[in-house]
């Protein structure tokens, strides 16, 4: 071991682990091993684990050894590249670097590149570039579409990719993937290292990291296990824990004696309006005014970064955050973390109390606070899955043709390329591994001219197939557009919040401070004088002028809570199996508070507990109405798809259905007829009312008429170029001038459905917003292993989910319905007097 | 005022019987207008070829909006058999519009014209009349009592039908937002919604509406799925 380690690591670099006392540890060696023999690299391990810095140093080690450039000698290209999902990461990670190259007298320079770097800064980049560059996945693109990307390239060794985990599975990971494909095609040696916490399947990440061909090759692996124990428990309330919602409000008064015992306590949710709500209680009962403070996406950066300054300098004693605190940046002296709300899935579960106390060789310290009784159970089983290390990651799907279409204009932007040799290239990158020449072709055909049937494009085709068997660009604006248009995150239209003093009716003062942005909508919904939470105030709401929403201050008075669009997560497959196996085994129970086992327990006696890989479906009259409800433990997005396809299939069948509610673990249905007597007389049964050929036509007559797929369609509309995104600052343009998606979609459906776009739009949505695939696997699992109890009231585990009734919010597909009662409202006022 | 109670009452198959003057006309619920006793079918800026406009900047939107909107347009014709229809100007998104019809297209659109009067009032993007193609070209015309204009005219005499404006109206309930086109009228003067596959609306609240249609007494027929909706100015919000 220490012989390995004179062997590999410069006397400059052991000196300077010697002078602090400290030795380099045996991943980090590893790593330095196996990169020097020429290999790409996974590593995992544990926040703390010292793993940015084991991901550099191959790269230290050689930058440190290079020789001086000569006098006269071109400036050398980038010799690493260092990409995050993150801005802030790359930030922090400079600032992490600098300390060690600055006291070893490294000559290396390193700097960032981000979309908030000066545009002089980025010339000057170009032709004067650093040793070490850290960016973003979009700064990527950009550069590998620009005309000087084989020089800016032509020294590239490596490529670190950091949050390796979190990347991979989005659009972002897709666009990055043809980009290190392509980066490799450039210079056939590069390696990468892909930096990653925990994950159920690492061999997904090891064949991303490297080029695919038949054989599946695979990066080495390098796993760090162990780390403390953290010491997690769950929250024991003397207080009744709710019934449903997800407020947590019940457990204030003891998260508020947790903040005032510990130096700084990190206070995690899963949604921005459970931050605005959870900060609001606190300040309530905050009678010692400490410094409690809030940090989510949607405030104002600089209120952001006031708020991430204050961590640093320990100043704060709690904050309240959302994921944008979640990824590995380290601020502060964190001792100890709360998570209000279930974790919904293992690795984030581990990810975020890895925040707390970030030494590995210390246990982390955190409560969990579940919002209702399910939430209990869901916490139990994140908490047995983070002591077993079981971490699930989700799934990575297959890559989007709409991600596609960019990259093979924003390939032809650099340079002319050939049809056989980029498809080749795409292959290689292991989200395309699979992707038919056909489809490539049309994607291409896409790109060239919108690869419609009607040829009336041609003349003005974006790209051309020329006489020497190459595409080019047909002219430089095409390239301008590419680049205004670059990256896959699209953001909901946003506004501007600015809070102004109300001048009495009607008239409000111009001028006040930003508040941040929300949806517009979130806005659209509200009318004037309402009243909602952001920023940590109650605010009301005065209207929309030009691009900003006008609010007023309303302390005291009730808020509606702001809603955000995409906020919640799903509760994982892994977490959901342990839930369904806790409920089944009473043996497992005492783990769980006194009312959370009573409340089981009266369940076994009233109705029967759902069994591990069944089907509880229960049948019960309730006031003048009917009621099913199933307990499938899939996550709201499944439960909702399912409800969808249930409530077609059951108006067949003569059920007169007249609606559903879906929560994280079971799906309500009503109806006017005797639901339990249907299924008893077998008029309807319940095996082929479950059975997986809903997936099939049913899913697609309702998908085609649905209001998901238009939001589906806009994403792709935008990412593969067919629509051009809008620009902060650039006015909106009437209405009645931009053509909208939704119209678009309409025709384009009507004419050509099985347009290259409306193929990547339904695989969007079947993966994303109607979780098709994990209602697929749930089908499948349950088929045969139906369970139907018919009771004569509502049973113990039905209360939380016939709780959300009433309170769902309304889907796009009721507009018409709302239509109606407006007008009939006004009609029987007319007909009333 | 007793247009308006009219119009809370009396619908044909979705359809809103109406009156604008004291003409009784048909507020259909794929935008189009119709006059049982003139036998006279109105729709107003189909922007034919919008979608092919932005193929000089290399924006490529499908290219079958002209398809999709003659298609409605032929469900209206066929149902009414009108002798006259009068399309209310911005037939085509621009000068050059005609000139770009697939000739599949221009085939459909010419056996719509036959055997019935056909009116192209000149709008403001297509000034000119549509090369190649039959029917009369005019600024306006009256018939009956209604008067047919693209721009609406302020201080105008009753009865003006004009388009222009893509009148759209939208409502706030239970936390939804709901914008539909519409037909946006006081009962004595009406703006037809837009019936192009590509087209958009404006509210009928923003500024560029202000000073048609006197007061209180602007109601917006919202066009919905199956019927059209009745909705007064004081339900209505703006944006």
């Amino acid at each position: 071991m220490q012989a390995q380690t004179g062997d590999l690591l410069p006397q400059t670099f052991r000196d300077w682990f010697a002078e602090r006392g400290w030795s380099p540890r045996a991943h980090q060696i590893d790593l330095l091993s196996r990169v020097g023999a020429g290999r790409s690299v996974l590593l995992i391990a544990p926040t703390g684990a010292g793993k940015t810095l084991a991901g550099f140093m191959p790269s230290l080690v050689d930058l440190a050894s290079r020789p001086k450039p000569r006098p006269g000698e071109m400036a050398r290209g980038v010799h690493t590249l260092y990409i995050s999902p993150l801005k802030a990461l790359a930030v922090d990670i400079q600032r992490n670097l600098e300390r060690p190259i600055g006291e070893m007298g490294l000559p290396v320079s390193i700097e960032n590149r981000t979309g908030d770097t000066p545009q002089h800064k980025r010339q000057r980049q170009k032709l004067a570039p650093p040793d070490i560059m850290l960016t973003t996945p979009e700064q990527l693109a950009l550069l590998i579409a620009s005309k000087d990307a084989g020089r800016f390239f032509s020294d590239l060794r490596r490529v670190i990719l950091d949050e390796l985990h979190s990347l991979v599975t989005s659009k972002r990971g897709h666009l990055l993937s043809l980009g290190l494909a392509r980066l490799r095609t450039m210079r056939p040696g590069l390696q990468t290292i892909g930096l990653s916490a925990t994950v159920a399947e690492p061999d997904g990440l090891r064949k991303w990291l490297v080029g695919q061909d038949q054989a599946g090759q695979m990066a080495d692996i390098i796993q760090v296990v162990g780390g403390a124990k953290p010491e997690i428990t769950i929250l024991e309330s003397e207080e009744r824990v709710s019934w449903a919602g997800h407020s947590a409000r019940y457990a204030i008064p003891e998260i508020y004696d947790a903040i005032r015992r510990h130096r700084t306590t990190l206070l995690f949710v899963n949604t921005r309006s459970q931050a605005e709500l959870l900060f609001q209680e606190l300040w309530r009962v905050n009678e010692d005014c400490l410094p409690i403070a809030l940090h989510h996406g949607s405030l104002d950066a600089g209120q952001r970064r006031r708020v991430e300054k204050a961590m640093a300098t320990n100043s704060l004693r709690a904050i309240v955050a959302t994921s944008t605190l979640d990824l590995g940046i380290d601020w502060g002296d964190v001792d100890f973390v709360v998570h209000v709300g279930a974790p919904k899935g293992a690795s984030r579960l581990a990810q975020r109390i890895g925040r707390s106390n970030h030494r590995m060789d210390e246990p982390s310290r955190a409560i969990l606070v579940p919002a209702n009784r399910f939430e209990v159970l869901e916490c139990e089983a994140a908490l047995e899955a983070n002591y077993l290390g079981a971490q699930d990651t989700p799934p990575l799907g297959e890559g989007a043709l709409d991600v596609l279409a960019q990259h093979v204009l924003g390939t032809a932007c650099a340079a002319p390329f050939r049809g056989d040799e980029l498809y080749d290239e795409v292959r290689s990158a292991a989200p395309y591994a699979r992707l038919d020449r056909e489809t490539f072709d049309r994607v291409v055909d896409f790109v060239a001219t919108g690869g419609y049937a009607l040829r009336a494009y041609e003349r003005y085709a974006r790209i051309r197939l020329t006489a020497d068997g190459t595409w080019r660009i047909s002219h430089p604006r095409v390239a301008q557009q590419y680049r205004l248009n670059v990256g896959t995150i699209i953001e909901a239209p946003m506004l501007n919040v600015r809070l102004t003093r109300q001048r009495g009716k009607g008239t409000v003062a111009r001028g006040g401070p930003v508040l941040g942005k929300i949806e517009e909508g979130f806005l659209e919904s509200l009318s004037p004088g309402e009243t909602f939470l952001f920023s940590g105030k109650v605010l009301a709401f005065e209207g929309i002028r030009e691009n900003e929403c006008i609010v007023s201050s309303a302390p005291g008075r009730d808020a509606k809570v702001p809603y955000y669009a995409g906020g919640k997560f799903p509760l994982s497959t892994y977490l959901a199996e342990q839930v369904r196996a806790m409920v089944a085994e009473p043996a497992r129970w005492r783990a769980l508070p006194d009312q959370v086992t009573d409340w089981l327990r009266l369940q076994k006696e009233k109705s029967v507990l759902p069994g591990r890989s069944d089907l509880l479906v229960e049948t019960f009259p309730r006031a003048d109405r009917y009621y099913m409800v199933a307990y499938p433990f899939e996550g709201r997005l499944a439960h909702q798809t399912l409800g969808m396809l249930l409530t077609r299939r059951m108006e067949r069948a003569g059920a007169r259905p007249l609606g559903f509610v879906a929560s994280e673990y079971a799906l309500a249905v009503w109806s006017l007829r005797d639901l339990g007597r249907m299924f008893r007389t077998k008029e309807m049964s319940l095996s082929a009312l479950f059975d997986q050929d809903m997936l099939g036509d049913d899913l697609e007559a309702w998908l085609d008429e649905s209001y998901l797929l238009k939001r589906a369609f806009r994403n792709c509309a935008l990412i593969s170029g067919l629509i051009e995104k809008r620009h902060p600052g650039q006015e909106k343009t009437g209405r009645q001038v931009t053509v909208s998606s939704d119209l678009i979609y309409d025709v384009l459906r009507s004419h050509e459905p099985d347009h290259v776009l409306l193929q990547a739009t339904r695989a969007d949505a079947a993966a994303g917003l109607l979780d098709v695939r994990r209602l697929g696997e749930m089908l499948s699992r349950i088929k045969g292993r139906i369970v139907h109890k018919n009771l004569d009231r509502i049973s113990p585990l039905a209360v939380p989910v016939m709780l959300e009734i009433g309170k769902e919010r309304i889907t796009g597909d009721a507009d018409d319905a709302l239509l109606a009662e407006t007008a009939d409202e006004i009609f029987s006022e007319a007909t009333d007097r | 005022m007793n247009a308006k109670a009219d119009m809370s009452t009396d619908t044909r198959g979705g359809d809103l019987i109406s009156a604008v003057s004291g003409q009784e006309v048909l507020l259909c619920r794929d935008g189009t207008l119709y006059s049982p006793a003139l036998h006279l079918l109105v729709v107003s800026d189909l922007h034919l070829e919008k979608g092919t406009a932005g193929a000089r900047q290399r924006r490529f939107l499908p290219p079958y909006d002209t398809r999709q909107t003659l298609m409605r347009l032929a469900g209206a014709i066929s149902r009414f058999e009108p002798r006259m229809v009068i399309c209310l100007g911005d037939s085509f998104h621009d000068g050059k519009g005609s000139g770009r019809l697939d000739e599949t297209d221009r085939l459909h659109l010419v056996s719509l014209m036959a055997g019935r009067d056909w009116i192209w009032i000149s709008g403001n993007h297509d000034p000119d009349a549509p090369g190649s193609l039959p029917g009369s070209t005019v600024h306006e015309i009256s018939v009956g009592s209604l008067t047919f204009r693209h721009e609406p005219v302020i201080g105008t005499s009753p009865g003006e039908i004009a388009g222009h404006l893509h009148p759209g109206a939208r409502i706030v309930r239970r936390g939804r937002s709901v914008r539909r086109p519409c037909f946006a009228t006081d009962g004595e003067r009406l703006i037809m919604p837009a019936f192009g596959a590509y087209t958009g609306s404006l509210n009928v609240l923003d500024s560029a509406f202000r000073g048609i249609f006197g007061g209180e007494g602007l109601v917006a027929c919202m066009l919905g799925q199956d019927r059209v909706y009745v909705i007064p100015r004081t339900s209505l919000v703006s944006g």
